[in-house]
């Protein structure tokens, strides 16, 4: 039971049920859509950036519990911020959920929520799609798929 | 019911006692088959078919008995009409290789059904776009039965192979295979059986039944991995090109001209998974002298009674409601994805599937992306069952 709650915590509950910033943005000046193939889990990113900024972003799509709140929290992390920061989360996240990184030793704050993924290999992916997503979204990739060639989990 | 014989099932995980309800997928490996194998290593090791030596003759005698064994389970008229082959997929691609590819041309038509699972559906997809062949397929009811009415309509005269799953592994349906074989066998039409989940849970009878090809695997009937058997009509095998090239499908080689062996050799090129065949040939041991009925009742006991519990639950939905089902049980939770399910099902030591199952068309037709599926074997009891309910009733916990 400890184990399962230390994944499944109230934020991560709470942010599945109530999502953040769920919509798609009209006119947005980048887009990227993730997918992860073997368990169905799509992520459709919107986002505005100017001047080196992420003014807004909006996520929609279909996913389990930790993709979702993955997603949902991602968003509110990187609103309004430069997009050299949201790089660096997308690097500390990718480590924090693969087991790389001490997420003590990073910018993560309440991300750190996900932290317990790392002991779950099969779902190390779901966490990281959104993160894979924003990725994309901000290096002008149109689709990422968890089963590609920089995902540090071999695909099934 | 013989639990002791699986070591495997005493494990405990995340601190929990596993619950092992993942036997659609691969089930567990008695020690039995486990001895066998290791005397095998241990007493009988060589390469077969060639050494005149004391230790080929051994292998040999051990690998082609264990062909037998297989004959004898299927009720195959002769051992020549087995080939061995890595498991269900290879055994399909086989057919697809060596008749569909020889036979099969432009304008002809494959009948599939809705139910099947990728490796009875992709590989006749790649020999489509290659030779431009259609592809047609079974619909189904809400339940998961396929509607035979508008089967028998799919039938033209360039209907050229029915391809069908004896057992949905993603639902549990038994189809009526024999019915639907004679059906075809009226029109013509030969027909290929994916019998992965159907041969570990109940009687087979190949000349009963009348397909033409029957495949399955060792892995999910207490068997090893890699070990897999195409049945097939002497007739068709004869016709049908090699799969692959190599040792020990040939009688001669020369650098003009070669020379293939007979069947079922000249599907096994190169040195065959020995071991693996050996301990199939336990495994059926083992399942015979338990008896398929005995199996086949067991397992609908721990089905009835699982469908039973879970239907009290009003948050779950169970998918796959055929009247005629082997011991799966597909189910979704209301608002919570399978993955989540499975997790925290597996912090209880439940292990189940979750996800598409390899069946992606199934899910597209009940709207789901994915189930929670737990399957049985006859050597899960009520207890296990009562253990998976109290598991989905912790999941509603942390979601409701």
């Amino acid at each position: 039971m400890s184990e399962m709650r230390a994944l499944y915590q109230e934020v991560i509950l709470d942010h599945n049920k109530k999502p953040r910033n769920w919509g798609a943005i009209d006119g947005a000046n980048r887009h990227a859509e993730g997918h992860n193939p073997l368990c169905g889990d799509h992520v459709k990113l919107t986002m505005n950036v100017a001047e080196g900024k992420i003014e807004s972003i909006a996520f929609e799509g279909v996913g389990c519990a930790i993709c979702k709140a993955s997603a949902s929290m991602m968003t509110g992390a990187v609103k309004g911020k430069p997009v050299e920061e949201a790089d660096l989360l997308v690097e500390e996240f990718r480590g924090m959920a693969t087991g790389s990184l001490d997420p003590e030793q990073s910018h993560l704050g309440r991300l750190k929520v996900f932290a317990g993924v790392r002991d779950l290999p099969s779902r190390v992916k779901c966490a990281i799609l959104p993160w894979h997503t924003l990725h994309a979204a901000l290096h002008s990739e149109e689709s990422v798929s968890t089963e590609g060639a920089s995902d540090p989990v071999p695909g099934e | 019911m013989r639990r002791e014989d699986f070591p495997i099932l005493d494990l405990m995980v995340h601190g929990k006692q596993l619950v092992y309800l993942d036997n659609a997928a691969s089930s567990q490996m008695p020690q039995q088959v486990i001895d066998r194998l290791v005397h095998y290593q241990n007493f009988e090791h060589a390469n077969i078919h060639r050494g005149v030596h004391y230790l080929s003759d051994m292998a040999t005698t051990a690998y082609e008995g264990a062909r037998e064994k297989v004959r004898k389970f299927l009720n195959a008229k002769e051992s020549r009409e087995i080939v061995f082959t890595k498991g269900t997929t290879e055994a399909i691609n086989l057919v697809m290789h060596g008749y569909g590819r020889k036979f099969l041309k432009e304008g002809d038509e494959i009948i599939l059904s809705g139910l099947e699972h990728h490796a009875n559906i992709v590989p006749w997809q790649m020999l489509a776009q290659e030779k431009g062949i259609r592809i047609r397929v079974i619909p189904m009811n809400d339940d998961g039965e396929l509607l035979q009415e508008e089967f028998a309509k799919l039938f033209n005269a360039n209907t050229k192979l029915l391809a069908l799953t004896h057992v949905s592994n993603a639902l549990g349906t038994v189809n009526p295979v024999k019915e639907m074989i004679a059906h075809a066998h009226r029109m013509n039409v030969p027909v290929l059986i994916d019998g992965a989940q159907a041969a570990p849970h109940h009687r087979v009878d190949v000349q009963d039944l009348d397909c033409d090809f029957y495949a399955f695997s060792g892995h999910k009937m207490c068997g090893p991995t890699g070990i897999g058997i195409l049945y097939g009509k002497a007739e068709f095998l004869e016709k049908m090109q090699p799969y692959q090239g190599g040792g020990d499908m040939i009688l001669s080689v020369s650098f003009e001209k070669t020379e293939y062996n007979v069947i079922p050799y000249k599907f096994e090129a190169g040195t065959p998974p020995i071991a693996a065949a050996i301990g199939l040939g336990a495994a059926i041991d083992y399942l015979s002298e338990i008896g398929l009925d005995v199996i086949e009742a067991k397992e609908k006991e721990l089905l009835d009674y699982a469908t039973e519990k879970v239907k009290k639950l009003p948050y779950v939905r169970i998918i796959g409601t055929a009247k005629k089902k082997a011991a799966v049980l597909s189910f979704e939770i209301e608002g919570v994805h399978p993955h989540d399910v499975g997790t925290i099902l597996d912090t209880e030591g439940v292990a189940i599937r979750t996800g598409h199952h390899c069946a992606q068309p199934v899910m597209q037709r009940f709207c789901v992306p994915a189930t929670a599926r737990a399957s049985f074997a006859f050597y899960n009891t009520l207890e296990e069952v009562d253990k998976l309910v109290a598991a989905i009733e912790k999941v509603q916990e942390v979601f409701g």
